[in-house]
Order: C-alpha cells, then sequence, then structure tokens
C-alpha cells in the first residue's frame, strides 16, 4: 500500500517527531516500501487463527500491592535537562 | 592468554597461572592497540575495570570461587550500567549515566566478572550491520571494510578480536545469532523469558532476549549459567527450574534427530553458504544423528509479521523518550509540542524514526485489525509450524545468513536490509531458542550455523553446539588483525 505525504505528516505528528518537506518525501518512499514487504500477509487466510501476543501465552504476573522501591527521585532528576524544586521543568503550557 | 575461552580463563585463574587483574590489563591494552580500527566499544572503563580486577584477585585469595571470577567481559550498550554511560547507540542518550544495573549487569557482577566497557550497536538495536550506530558503525575484524553485523555488533567484533573474553548482547530479531555468524564467534539467543529484560533498553519487549556472544560452546553454557533465571523485575521472565547447561554437553548426540527446512535451502542460497552447513550437518551424522527435510510453510511471512510487530511495539516503548526526563533536549522549544518533537527527530536517526513511523502507523486508528492483529496471528502460524516440526527431529539446522558479511555501506534500501535476518527473525516470534556456531568459510568471512531447539531446550541445543565443536575447530581461528590494520 502507498504512503502519501500528507499521510506521513499525520503519522508523524501522532509519534511526536518533526519531519522537514523533503524528509517527508522520503519517509513517504521508504515506508511504503516496507509496507510492501509487509503486505504479502494480507494473502494468507487467518480468519480461524487467534492471534498470539506472547509467544508462550503467559498471563500477567500478579504482586501484593506493598513498596518495594525508596525514593529515588533526587537522583533521578538529576538526569533531567531541567528540574527545579523536585518538578520537570517544560515550556509554559497554560497561559 | 587474551585468545582463550571463559572456562580455560576460569582454570587459568584458579590455578594460579594468571591474575585478573594482569588479564584485565592485557584486555585493557588489547583494546587501545586495536579499537580504534574497530570501534568495537562506545566506552571503555578503564579505571573502574583494574579497580574490579583487583577486588576479584583479594576475593579470590580469600577463598571465593564465583563462576567468573576475575573474568574481562563487555556489555552491549543498551545494558543499564550504575554511573556508566549507556545510550543505545543513540544521540537522545548520548548523556545517559544509568541510575541502576540491568539484572543481567547484576548477575555477571555477582558472579565475579570485571567490565571492560559497553559495546557498540545499531541505535536502539534496529539495525543488522552496526552501521545506525550514532557513534559510528563497528567493524568486522576478519576484514575492516565489511559490516560485523548488528545489532550487537560491537559485542561480535569485541570477542572475535580478543577485546573480551566474552561480551553481552540482545537478540530481536537476529541481533545476537547474525553478528556471531559474520564475526566467526558462538552466539546464543535463549528461549523467551529465559533471561530478565530489565534493565535492557527496549526495542520489541514480546522478542527482545539477552544472552552471550562468546568463544565456544562450553562457554555459552557457563554463562547461560549466570545470565538465567526469574526476576521479579521482569513479569515476563518465566520461573523454570534451575538447570546447569554445562551438565549434558557431554551426552552422546546417537539417534538426535535433525531437521533441514525445505524452505531454507533453495535456488536463493548462496550455494557456498549451502555446502557449508551441509558439511556441519555431516558431522553430525557421523556422530551418531539422523537427518529429516522438515516443513516450515509461513517462514517467508514471519519476516512480514515481523515489521509490523517489532516496530509497533518500537513506537510505543521509545515514546518515554520525550526529551523531559532525561536525554537530549532541543535547544530553545517554543512549546511543549515543539520539545517533544525537535528532541526526538533530532535524537533519533534515520532507520529508528522509520520504524517509529511504521509501527505508529500499524496501530493507528483503522489499520490495527490490518497490521497488528494480523501479524500476531501469522505469528502463531509460524509458532505452529516450529511446534509440528519438533514432533518429528530435536534441533533444526541451517545457515544463520544468506550471506557472509556485507560492505560497509553497501547495503542502502530499508527491504533488504530486512532480508538479511531471513533466517533468524521466525525464532523471536516463537519464542524458541537459537544458537550461531562458526562452520567455515566463504571468500575469507566466517559463516555461521544455526542451531534452533524447542522451547526451553537450551540444554539440548548447547549440547549439539559443543559436540559439533569438539570435532571441528572453526570456532577457534582468529582474524589476522594486524594484516589488514590498515584498510
Amino acid at each position: 500500500m502507498a504512503f502519501d505525504k500528507s499521510e506521513v505528516e499525520k503519522i508523524a505528528h501522532l509519534a511526536r517527531l518533526h519531519l522537514s518537506s523533503s524528509e517527508s518525501e522520503e519517509v513517504a518512499a521508504r515506508v511504503s516500501d516496507i509496507l510492501g514487504l509487509i503486505d504479502k500477509m494480507q494473502s494468507v487466510d487467518t480468519d480461524a487463527v487467534a492471534p498470539l501476543s506472547h509467544p508462550f501465552e503467559a498471563v500477567q504476573k500478579l504482586r501484593p500491592d506493598v513498596v518495594t522501591e525508596p525514593n529515588r527521585r533526587d537522583e533521578l532528576q538529576a538526569l533531567a535537562p531541567q528540574c527545579q524544586d523536585g518538578l520537570f521543568l517544560v515550556p509554559k503550557v497554560i497561559e | 592468554m587474551i585468545e582463550k575461552t571463559v572456562t580455560e580463563l576460569c582454570a587459568a585463574l584458579a590455578s594460579g597461572e594468571t591474575t585478573s587483574e594482569a588479564l584485565t590489563r592485557a584486555y585493557l591494552d588489547r583494546i587501545a592497540e586495536h579499537n580504534g580500527a574497530l570501534n568495537a566499544y562506545i566506552t571503555v572503563c578503564e579505571d573502574s575495570a583494574m579497580a574490579q580486577a583487583r577486588e576479584a584477585d583479594a576475593q579470590r585469595a580469600a577463598g571465593s570461587t564465583a563462576p567468573l571470577l576475575g573474568i574481562p567481559i563487555a556489555h552491549k550498550d543498551l545494558f543499564c550500567t550504575q554511573g556508566v554511560l549507556t545510550t543505545s547507540g543513540s544521540k537522545i542518550l548520548h548523556n545517559f549515566v544509568s541510575p541502576y544495573d540491568a539484572t543481567v549487569v547484576e548477575r555477571m557482577q555477582a558472579a565475579g566478572a570485571v567490565m571492560l566497557g559497553k559495546t557498540n550497536m545499531d541505535e536502539f538495536a534496529m539495525g543488522s550491520s552496526n552501521e545506525s550506530s550514532y557513534y559510528g558503525a563497528a567493524r568486522n575484524p576478519w576484514d575492516l571494510n565489511k559490516v560485523p553485523g548488528g545489532s550487537s555488533g560491537g559485542s561480535a567484533a569485541a570477542v572475535a578480536a580478543d577485546l573480551c573474553a566474552m561480551a553481552t548482547g540482545t537478540d530481536t530479531g537476529g541481533s545476537i545469532r547474525q553478528p556471531a555468524a559474520f564475526c566467526g564467534v558462538t552466539g546464543l539467543k535463549p528461549s523467551y523469558g529465559r533471561v530478565s529484560r530489565w534493565g535492557m533498553i527496549a526495542y520489541a519487549s514480546s522478542l527482545d532476549q539477552a544472552g552471550p556472544l562468546c568463544k565456544s560452546a562450553e562457554d555459552a553454557a557457563l554463562l547461560l549459567n549466570v545470565m538465567a533465571g526469574v526476576d521479579n523485575k521482569d513479569s515476563t521472565s518465566i520461573d523454570l527450574p534451575e538447570e546447569d547447561f554445562s551438565a549434558t554437553l557431554n551426552d552422546p548426540l546417537d539417534g538426535l534427530r535433525v531437521g533441514l527446512p525445505k524452505q531454507y535451502f533453495t535456488a536463493e542460497l548462496n550455494p557456498a553458504i549451502a555446502a557449508i552447513i551441509k558439511t556441519a550437518v555431516g558431522e553430525l551424522e557421523a556422530l551418531g544423528a539422523t537427518v529429516v527435510e522438515i516443513d516450515l510453510p509461513n517462514s517467508e511471512l514471519a519476516l512480514s509479521a515481523y515489521y509490523v510487530i517489532a516496530p509497533a511495539e518500537a513506537s510505543t516503548n521509545l515514546s518515554r523518550f520525550d526529551g523531559v526526563r532525561y536525554g537530549y533536549r532541543c535547544e530553545e522549544p517554543k512549546d511543549l509540542e515543539d520539545l517533544y518533537k525537535r528532541s526526538r527527530s533530532e535524537g533519533f536517526g534515520e532507520e529508528v524514526k522509520r520504524r517509529i513511523m511504521i509501527g505508529t502507523y500499524a496501530l493507528s486508528a483503522g489499520f490495527y485489525d490490518a497490521y497488528y492483529r494480523k501479524a500476531q496471528k501469522i505469528r502463531r502460524l509460524v509458532k505452529d509450524d516450529y511446534a509440528r516440526a519438533f514432533e518429528q527431529v530435536d534441533v533444526i539446522i541451517g545457515p544463520t545468513t544468506p550471506s557472509p558479511a556485507f560492505g560497509l555501506a553497501s547495503i542502502k534500501d530499508s527491504v533488504t536490509m530486512y532480508l538479511e535476518d531471513i533466517y533468524t527473525i521466525a525464532l523471536n516470534l516463537a519464542g524458541l531458542p537459537g544458537m550461531s556456531v562458526p562452520a567455515g568459510y566463504v571468500d575469507g568471512l566466517p559463516i555461521g550455523m544455526q542451531i534452533v531447539a524447542s522451547d526451553f531446550a537450551e540444554a539440548k541445543l548447547l549440547n549439539v553446539a559443543h559436540q559439533f565443536q569438539r570435532v571441528t575447530d572453526w570456532h577457534t581461528h582468529k582474524p589476522a588483525l594486524t594484516a589488514n590494520k590498515e584498510a
């Protein structure tokens, strides 16, 4: 299936990626190629097949709802580009 | 001494023939000499490695017999290592010094291993050539103009060139086995869930699995003993009875049933590679194995399903890189959306962006059933193919790759690159364990034989690989590094 430039822009926005106009064209062409490879699977009838999401069909394990991790906020926030008073700083979102 | 296997080094350390300090120094010197040409390491931890080596020697003097005590190793740069740069091969993590250790790192450390450094890789493990690394491509020690394979290309190159005794890798679609094949080393991808994924920077969570790249199947067994085990921090790790993978290495192969998939031995396979694999299978027959042809009818579709499932999972996993909490942030964002978009677009490389786009598309409204759900159904068909095959045979054998290591910058389009993983990808969809072991050469480049076993049958896999290595010596061959140093 072909992937046009406007579709690329829509998907790029969903993925929070910024693509320049020339990049969008390149991505449209390459992604169309990849979708060509992927679309081979449409030729197989899978109506009677159940999807497999985990190779051994394991289910989510549960654990008691108790705190096991210590609070390492300061250590973890030291990795952030910008922090103040224990908060991550981003450009203003509310006027 | 540095060319020896982990098993041999353990004996040399135990007997006092050498010390961890001397060994670690020798590997660091070797890295200093060759890493410029190979680019196998992104980070070398000279000071901490020497400190760990001295500590290992002190522990040995105090009576410790930890299984990897004093063995110098390397970790692929997507295993989080506390206090050490962990980049996953990406610019977006160019400044990420992990605040914690991955479970695999912890287990290796508890076993006494010394960490020499972190190895190069395709960005976020997305690639088959190591060329998508932000830190430049690692090179193949057998020919510096060829790729080492990927994504664990730095680990494979480092092991092949004796820049470490072993290295960890991860395998989502072939990322341990393919570079192991290209660099002439032994690589093991365990069953999904055998080894904890906690602290591995995620690519595709239902496919990713960690394992060793090393110099023999005997080493792989020893290393899997250390790496494997259920972990409460990874809810997909599987609670299996504890096994000693070294214990069954010497079981005889009498009556072993080997399956050769008819879909692998076609006109498209390089005839020289086909001949090498047939000769290798002949060695196993001489050891008592019987060979039958098997049918894996959905082999070709595995690649299509993989390139939906892996990008879909990647697009969600990589949404965490937002320029807010850690990693790269763009200069002067004008608002929050601009911060997200530019930090991600400037921080991710081309292939990563492509896979995020594919994954986002496959999961977007209106396309989920046609892509993601369809791929999961194909995934079941692939799994069922193997289940049927393993009713007839104990192991499945074929080539690891369709060709030997290719030239740097020789493959330009994504689909051609993806086809490099044609023989390895199905195992990840099915969760099966697989190995690549050196089996010969084409044009002076190593060729790998892939051995596949059924769910959690790593012991069988290692037994077959070890018996093969007892009657062949391909795994002991070394690249003539000095000869092509100027390439």
